[in-house]
């Protein structure tokens, strides 16, 4: 089919690098000797505990469970004993630990008993898709790992005409969907179609880059039999795999900033998402692995791995013929966008689309010089921002200013700092500002509460006072206004009172 | 909140292009014209074009160390050569050395680090050295000679050259007005500007550059050549040089139609002094031009403008590099005037107006 | 002569009388830079300035009486941003920037004296006589005027720990910033 396609502005085009790995087939991970799961791998409340250290599990088996309105649980990817929960490196690049489910695994890979598989996903109630999607704990394997079932819910509060499923994958290296595309393409679109009947959706629009053309092939014989599923091939141009730019690139529709792509009637998953669902719903099976790229110039081996959640980088790194040198660079992710890892030690959750280990000349680094104000910087900006002139306003530490220009508008893409003849780590200034302003916004709060609860205190004690003084001259006190109180200041009634009887 | 684990952050791959690639690039493009016209010039050229590089490498290495910066790796990116390169450019061919280093102080430690060096400075510094030596030796910057081919008869052999460069011995009889210059003395005297243009070297030789002017003004054909080499690598867009370009033919040819005795047409002022040169190379400069591409064909087309204004009206007959310097001024204004639409958002900044609830 | 004599001085009157109506009816009331001053403090009231609220702190930094360091809770950000405003030059390097921090009770410590309860001026303290007291860590702004008061010792004033949530990129470093000449060191010092 021939469609018609919008042009979106921006972006770059760094060299692929994906031939590394497109061109095997994903190969499992043997299972490891302990997997760490976190209670925290999606957008949200951290999931609740369920186990205790000593229990064993069965494969599948929910071991920590949705906790508030945005959460995810999390399952047991094989059969073992719960040896520990405790805090473990996370991979972030602080460095920092969170809370930490540990496995051991007992190689017997039981079965839990699993939830139903729903027959016929277009037959039955919506409510039980979401309530199946919740409990299988799938969240956006893409990156943003929001909770699917939570997203699934937005049908009810918009008027949604058209899914995109997100097969772009425009970072360089990573080739997880891209296997995931060409090996699995049936399920793929059948998670598509199960998303977009709950939605509401009657369009269902499949976005693949040009460079992935094996991917588009396979994924448009699956979909020959469904007229409402249209498979496009979409320009190889980073960041074509932004939710916001993609919907853009397909149907012409542009977000408003600052709210949800619902608002135009659109809603996207990632394809390896998409096949989560159709996992969930159809075999009942939840979120317990993924396929993780492990490449880089450092990596003897570069394949695609399915990966149990949990596994370490380090098990992901054996299993794929360990370094060739010392990397200079550990990354989760893209090199476009991904986090520096702290060390090997950390565990592959479900956000982790690739694991790469670069070197130095792969990196193409040089010394930072300073800025020429070539503006190349803002050919490049797909969202319209003016680095060049962000990044100043933030070395100056004007952050109202750069603020005001829309530094909070940065999607981290990357594509300003690649293009930089100078090398000026510009995607860092921006993520340093946002932190801040975050941080004032949060300083900033709690100083009117701190405020509120000071004056709250003064007119306590000042009270407090007059009556003490209309006491002393015989005269009962006047009745008290009915304001609200905090909790503590009863406390300090009690505490004036006391010191009154005291003194 | 502060310290991370590891070091740096993403993106973790770069593009090829660096400050040193972009200004060998241009250097290549600048280097046809340049040889072309120091073999028109003779060797006086060649000692004055040497000597105002030289000048202004060492003025950037001492400002350099006053400043406290590394030294290599500010002047291993070519930014000093390429200022005293557009200097020497814009240079009578046989001025005295010490227009050169003159010049050379004026632009470096004056134009580019008074102000914090590399990509700081607001005023392109070739042209505020030029202007500044304009108007404070007007007789010595205004005294061209016609070309003097470097192995022909008549041209002055190396030890001649030295003794015009370093012994200040200009030859009699040798000076002759640039086109704009004769045609503005003319009009000056009264005698309208169809009368004097055919006084002046033809089309041709003005395209080929075989006649007075600085280094800068002549061989039309070499400098297009080497501003479209760059607009092919993607180091200049064609906004600045097709707004100047076009301004200036525009505001020439519409008044020449009005008024044929009083102003030169539009193709004689594309051809004449620097305005190849300014648009493809002087004005283009990255650090004194807007940044986005909307603001960069408002800035080109007011170098235009102005440069027409200048040359027709004002006191001096070049006008490029007072339009270059002018527009300079104007750049952070037109920045940020001419800041794109944000995704998402209007041009005022808010939000797109939403819809699609149900 | 006695024209241009005559139109110069004219419009030296008009002028003048101009700015003279202009001091009068386009006054700012107040000193603005007083309030200016107050809006750079974190505004908590916490009084280990020594002075009585922020107010006054800002009234005394616009006069010049106060030292710009006067402010704990702001660390060296608020000292720089007002050594900025007020021009005043001070080596901030050695100044000890403790970051946000809250209180802690130590529970083993306590003996329900109420001491601290009366002290603190958010009423952040929750307890009664000889019952555990604790710190409200939300309400808590570290003005520390709980912690010398407890005759035990048993109030800590611990660094607010960083989550992941919390965490961001430093602000990158620009590779050796030149120093002003006077402080410079001989080429090829560490920066």
């Amino acid at each position: 089919m021939i469609r018609h396609l919008f042009p979106v502005r921006g972006g770059v085009h760094p060299a692929y690098r994906k031939d590394q790995t497109s061109e095997r087939a994903v190969l499992p991970l043997p299972m490891p000797a302990m997997l760490y799961i976190p209670l925290q791998q999606h957008v949200g409340q951290a999931a609740e505990v369920l186990v205790s250290i000593g229990e064993r599990v069965r494969k599948g088996q929910m071991i920590a469970r949705c906790s508030g309105s945005v959460s995810a649980p999390q399952h047991a990817p094989t059969s073992g004993h719960i040896r520990d929960i405790a805090e473990v490196t996370a991979p972030h690049a602080s460095g920092l630990a969170q809370t930490t489910i540990v496995l051991e695994p007992d190689g017997a890979d039981e079965w839990a008993v699993l939830p139903e598989p729903i027959a016929d996903p277009f037959a039955v109630d919506p409510q039980l898709i979401r309530e199946r999607v919740a409990k299988a704990g799938v969240v956006g394997m893409g990156g943003a790992v929001f909770p699917a079932a939570v997203k699934l819910d937005l049908g009810t509060r918009y008027k949604i005409d058209t899914l995109v499923i997100n097969g772009a994958e425009c970072e360089p290296y990573v080739t997880c969907d891209d296997r995931t595309m060409r090996e699995h393409p049936q399920e793929v679109i059948d998670g598509a179609r199960i998303i977009a009947r709950v939605l509401g959706a009657t369009r269902i629009v499949v976005g693949v880059e040009r460079n992935k053309p094996q991917a588009i092939e396979a994924l448009t014989r699956a979909a020959a039999a469904y007229p409402g599923v249209e498979v496009v091939g979409v320009p190889a141009q980073y960041p074509m795999g932004y939710a916001h730019e993609l919907i853009l690139a397909t149907t012409g529709r542009e977000t408003p900033a600052g709210k949800r792509t619902a608002e135009v009637g659109v809603v996207a998953y990632n394809c390896s998402t998409a096949r989560a669902v159709d996992q969930a719903v159809r075999l009942g099976r939840p979120l317990i692995t993924r396929v993780v790229t492990v490449s880089g110039g450092a990596i003897r081996e570069p394949k695609n791995v399915e990966c149990p959640i949990g596994a370490r980088v380090g098990d992901l790194v054996a299993f794929c013929g360990g370094f060739t040198s010392p990397p200079a660079h550990l990354v989760n992710g893209g090199p476009m966008m991904g986090q520096p890892l702290p060390n090997l030690e950390v565990p592959v959750v479900k956000g982790t689309a690739g694991i790469l280990a670069l070197t130095r000349s792969e990196t193409n680094a040089r010394p930072e010089e300073p800025c020429i104000r070539c503006g190349t910087c803002v050919s490049a900006c797909p969202v319209g921002l003016v680095p060049v002139e962000l990044a100043a306003l933030i070395r100056r530490d004007d952050l109202k200013t750069a603020a005001r220009l829309g530094v909070g508008d940065c999607i981290g893409c990357g594509s300003c700092a690649w293009v930089c003849p100078s090398q000026i780590p510009l995607v860092q200034y921006f993520n340093y500002a946002n932190g801040m302003l975050w941080n004032q916004e949060q300083q900033e709060r709690k100083n009117a509460r701190v405020k509120a609860l000071a004056e709250a205190h003064a007119r306590r004690v000042e009270k407090a006072a007059a009556a003490k003084r209309a006491a002393q001259s015989g005269r009962k006190p006047a009745a008290s206004p009915a304001a609200p109180r905090a909790a503590s200041e009863e406390t300090g009634r009690k505490a004036a009172a006391t010191e009154e009887a005291g003194s | 909140m502060t310290m991370g684990a590891v070091g740096s952050s993403a993106p973790f791959t770069h593009s090829p292009i660096s400050v040193q690639a972009t200004m060998r690039t241009v250097l290549a493009a600048l280097a046809p014209a340049t040889l072309f016209n120091l073999y028109l010039f003779g060797w006086p050229a060649i000692l004055l074009f040497t000597v105002t590089i030289a000048s202004c490498v060492t003025a950037e290495a001492i400002s350099l160390g006053l400043a406290d910066r590394p030294v290599w790796p500010r002047l291993s990116d070519g930014s000093a050569v390429l200022t005293g390169w557009l200097l020497a450019m814009s240079l009578p061919p046989w001025a005295p050395w010490w227009t050169g280093a003159l010049g050379a102080v004026f632009a470096i430690p004056l134009a580019k680090h008074a102000f914090g060096g590399l990509g700081q400075n607001l005023f392109n510094p070739a042209m505020v050295a030029r202007v500044a030596l304009l108007v404070s030796f007007p007789v010595v910057m205004t005294a061209w000679v016609v070309p003097h081919p470097l192995f022909a008869a008549g041209s002055p052999g190396l030890a001649e050259g030295w003794a015009i460069t370093f012994g200040g011995q200009m030859p009699d009889a040798v000076t002759a007005a640039s086109a704009l210059g004769f045609v503005k003395t003319e009009l000056s005297r009264g005698i309208p500007v169809a009368q004097s243009l055919p006084q002046v070297p033809d089309l041709m030789d003005m395209t080929l550059g075989l006649r007075a002017g600085s280094l800068g003004e002549t061989s039309l054909v070499l400098i297009l050549a080497g501003g479209l080499f760059l607009m092919a690598r993607r180091i200049i867009s064609w906004h600045i040089p097709a707004g100047m370009l076009g301004a200036l033919c525009a505001m020439a040819t519409l008044f020449h139609a009005m008024d044929p005795d009083r102003y030169a047409s539009g193709v004689f002022h594309l051809t004449s002094g620097a305005a190849f040169l300014g648009a493809f190379f002087i004005a283009t400069d990255y650090v004194t031009s807007p940044v986005s591409k909307s603001g960069q064909l408002a800035f080109g087309i007011g170098v235009g403008i102005l440069t027409w204004v200048i040359r027709t009206f004002a006191g001096y007959p070049e006008g490029v590099a007072f339009a270059v310097l002018l527009m300079n001024s104007l750049t952070p204004i037109i920045d940020q005037y001419s800041r794109p639409r944000r995704f998402g958002r209007n041009r005022q900044g808010e939000p797109l107006p939403q819809k699609g609830a149900r | 002569m006695l024209i241009a004599i005559g139109s110069l001085t004219l419009i030296g009157l008009v002028l003048g009388s101009g700015l003279g109506a202009a001091a009068r009816f386009l006054r700012v009331e107040g000193n603005p830079l007083e309030a200016e001053i107050q809006s750079m403090l974190p505004g908590s009231q916490c009084g280990q300035c020594g002075y009585v609220g922020c107010g006054q702190a800002a009234a005394a930094l616009a006069r010049g009486e106060a030292p710009v360091t006067l402010c704990p809770p702001g660390g060296r950000a608020v000292a720089q941003a007002l050594a900025k405003r007020l021009g005043v030059q001070i080596d901030l390097s050695k100044h000890e920037d403790k970051g946000p921090q809250y209180a802690l009770i130590v529970e083993d410590l306590c003996t329900g004296c109420t001491r601290c309860i009366r002290e603190c001026s958010v009423d952040a303290i929750f307890g009664a006589t000889k019952q555990m007291h604790t710190i409200l860590t939300d309400a808590c702004h570290t003005c520390g005027k709980c912690a010398p008061v407890c005759p035990t010792g048993a109030i800590v004033m611990n660094p607010v720990p960083v989550t992941i949530r919390t965490w961001h990129w430093p602000k990158p470093q620009v590779s050796p910033r030149p120093k002003p000449l006077s402080q410079s060191e001989p080429l090829g010092a560490a920066a």
